[in-house]
């Protein structure tokens, strides 16, 4: 996909006029936060399973070695296969081998982020092989030709009546006065649609939200059971994953699911829990005969030890841009690259580059709601301003800000000469608020004041009275002097 | 009779900047709490804007000259939430991996308190005598909510003043768009944040917002002006001080 992160600023002015947009992350604004807020509040062991499940993530990151290799044994031993795929081009020739091998002309997808890392459904088309996305969400921006803007309401972005107008323009084949008023009509168009896909298929691709070791599990969460269909249904089922999503046991898989659907939707669970070991056994009624994880690692195994190791802990719940301000302000889009909103401000630099991706962790209040949030409790401010820390020392940030930057250091480790200069200025900004004690006009703050009156100073600096001698009135207690 | 507790003042650049009478209104809060009050001259900033901008080490320069200020006094106490988290949250983790820091920070962050925090939970002051004949509404800013769990806090001691009415505003908790730099690096966004922030104030039909940062306050305070909203704006301690002859922050509504 095209990377647009760069140009973050104006793609969220651009979503900041857009009314459709605004008015869409209204339902992320409220539905998902409240959904959250009940279902935490409904389990009071909800703190006490993120602890365990943190404990879970953090001692699979010390050992991911061994589990990985567990895992791959016991795929193995299921009659299954197991690719290990370095880099993003690494798993798409994988799955492109595959396909090939089988001769595959279409090919479902259940929700799969790692499908957007990867940038498979291009590659793909490009090979000759059809993608169809199964998703509702992913089948509307699929025929629309967009990319998800959240990790887990792909098309949430858009309203009903750009859903309507898609698939009169698209779903050519069908009476042009059919009735499509009601949500439920594009329900079962889509599916109907999606039916046919689902049989004909000749390979099913599905992420995972678990990799279970013990077992040589994948597992995928949805809620509408279109990822069952997308590797029974096909001869091939083909698992794209990344190499984090592995939990020892299916014990532990069964404690961290507690706290996902509750965290992303508000769900006690998502509708569907898919297990899969491996492919048809003899005796099955039904299963894919081949069963194929690709296993990938495209740069994660780099993190491990660093400032970043924490990040791998994230089991893309989204409950970070649910509660985030910024994302609910410009939506998914504008961050330009595959994952939006705080995770995607710490993850997109790693993926593509600080120098691309500078402005995502920049743009944040650092407010710490993802991180209240978080079901891994991931420290998304502190990961951000590692980045701001990178760029500052690789002086990737504007030349004029760390000017500005230095020289205000400069004086505040000079507290006399910082005494001087804040006396000028709270004097020369009281003369310029006059009696409103404000102003809509200040050298050098264009970018506050077009949109808000700065409030101006009382005229002497708190520090300068005090030395004065200037006590508050009435005071009951006694004044240390100024030490 | 009990010695009184030596505090001392970390008056934050925005006060000593932009609202010294904040400042004296936590030396009255203080003192008349008991404490002798200290205000150590060679404090600038806590260091925020060059934290949050990624340079570490002038952070680090400007905390060690605040911790060498503030280290010899009982509590370090400052009005507001975000620079009080710098020092007790911030400083040990800048300081981890300094052995000749690390133990002297950690040691100096267990004394740092935000004003109202300090005067509740350390001081246990249930009550102020103070009166406002005021609806009062309260926003929660980040760090002091999020950092120090402050929530309750002020709302039980402004409740417990003469003639306030404390009305809860939609979403308390939401940041109001400040965010340092932010306001100004990313001022489309901001815009729209505060925007959000000073409709949920003014449905919330208070003759006064209050909150405990005086960032968080010059941003919603700018914005409630420039749209000719009518609630009035002040840092929670002025009322807390029953001094409120002062103009509010950015003027009169």
């Amino acid at each position: 996909m095209q990377i647009t992160s760069p140009t973050f600023k104006n793609n969220a002015r651009d979503a900041l006029k857009d009314e459709q947009l605004q008015k869409a992350l209204g339902h992320v604004k409220h539905n998902f936060i409240d959904k959250r807020a009940k279902a935490v509040a409904d389990l009071p062991e909800f703190d006490a399973l993120r602890d365990s499940a943190i404990e879970i993530k953090n001692h699979v990151l010390a050992n991911l070695d061994v589990y990985l290799e567990t895992f791959e044994a016991n795929v193995l031993k299921n009659g299954g296969q197991v690719h290990w795929a370095a880099t993003a081009s690494d798993a798409r020739g994988q799955i492109l081998d595959i396909c090939r091998r089988v001769g595959a002309k279409t090919v479902t997808k259940g929700k799969s982020m790692i499908s957007e890392e990867i940038g498979l459904n291009e590659f793909l088309e490009a090979s000759d092989v059809q993608p169809i996305e199964t998703d509702l969400g992913e089948y509307i921006i699929q025929l629309r030709g967009e990319h998800p803007s959240h990790i887990i309401a792909p098309a949430v972005h858009l309203n009903i009546g750009q859903v309507r107008e898609e698939f009169q323009k698209q779903h050519t084949h069908l009476p042009a006065d059919r009735e499509l008023e009601a949500p439920e009509s594009l329900l079962l168009e889509a599916r109907g649609i999606l039916r046919e896909k689902f049989q004909k298929a000749d390979v099913g691709i599905t992420g995972a939200n678990f990799l279970v070791a013990e077992t040589g599990t994948t597992i995928i969460v949805t809620n509408e059971g279109n990822g069952d269909l997308t590797q029974t249904l096909p001869r091939v089922h083909i698992v794209i994953a990344s190499i984090e999503k592995i939990v020892p046991t299916l014990e532990d898989m069964s404690q961290i699911i507690r706290i996902l659907a509750r965290s992303a939707t508000g769900q006690e669970m998502s509708v569907y829990t898919t297990l899969s070991t491996g492919p048809r056994r003899k005796g099955d009624l039904d299963g894919p005969e081949e069963f194929h994880v690709i296993l990938l690692d495209n740069g994660r195994s780099d993190m491990i030890g660093t400032e970043f190791q924490d990040m791998l802990r994230c089991i893309r719940c989204g409950a970070c841009m649910n509660h985030c301000p910024v994302y609910h302000a410009v939506g998914g889009h504008a961050y330009g690259w595959v994952y939006p909103g705080p995770m995607g401000s710490v993850l997109t630099p790693k993926f593509i580059g600080v120098d691309k991706a500078g402005h995502l962790p920049n743009a944040s209040t650092f407010c710490g709601r993802c991180e209240a949030v978080c079901p891994m409790k991931i420290p998304l401010p502190k990961m951000m301003r590692h980045w701001r820390e990178q760029e500052f020392e690789k002086h990737l940030s504007p030349p004029s800000h760390r000017r500005n930057l230095a020289m205000w250091a400069w004086t505040a480790k000079r507290p006399a000469l910082y005494r001087f200069a804040t006396r000028l200025a709270a004097r020369a900004l009281w003369i310029l608020g006059g009696t409103k004690k404000r102003t809509g006009f200040l050298p050098l703050s264009g970018e506050w004041t077009k949109y808000r009156d700065m409030p101006t100073p009382e005229g002497s600096t708190f520090m300068a009275q005090w030395k004065s001698g200037v006590r508050p009135a009435k005071s009951g207690g006694k004044s240390g002097a100024a030490s | 009779m009990k010695e009184s507790l030596r505090v001392g003042l970390f008056v934050t650049c925005l006060v000593d900047l932009f609202r010294p009478s904040v400042g004296f209104a936590a030396v009255k809060l203080l003192e008349d709490a008991g404490c002798e009050v200290f205000v150590p001259v060679s404090q600038t900033c806590c260091g925020q804007p060059a934290y949050n901008s990624g340079d570490k080490a002038d952070t680090a320069d400007i905390a060690q000259q605040v911790i060498k200020a503030f280290e010899e006094f009982d509590y370090i106490v400052a009005p507001s939430g975000s620079c009080a988290g710098m020092l007790s949250k911030h400083y040990p983790e800048l300081f981890a991996k300094d052995p000749a820091w690390d133990q002297r920070s950690r040691k100096f962050a267990v004394k740092v308190f935000e004003l109202v925090s300090f005067l509740t939970d350390v001081l246990k002051i249930e009550k102020v005598d103070a009166a406002l004949d005021a609806r009062i509404t309260y926003h929660d800013s980040c760090s002091g909510l999020r950092e120090l769990d402050i929530k309750n806090q002020p709302r039980k001691l402004l409740a417990s003043m003469n003639g306030v009415t404390l009305t809860e505003m939609k979403n308390p908790d939401v940041c109001c768009g400040f965010g340092g730099t932010f306001a100004v690096k990313y001022s489309d966004i901001s815009n729209s944040i505060v925007s959000e922030k000073i409709t949920n104030v003014e449905n919330a039909e208070a003759d006064l917002l209050l909150a405990g940062d005086l960032g968080c306050l010059l941003n919603m305070a700018g914005k409630l002006r420039r749209t000719g909203a009518k609630t009035e704006v002040r840092h929670v301690a002025e009322v807390l001080a029953g001094m409120t002859d002062t103009p509010p922050i950015g003027g009169k509504a």
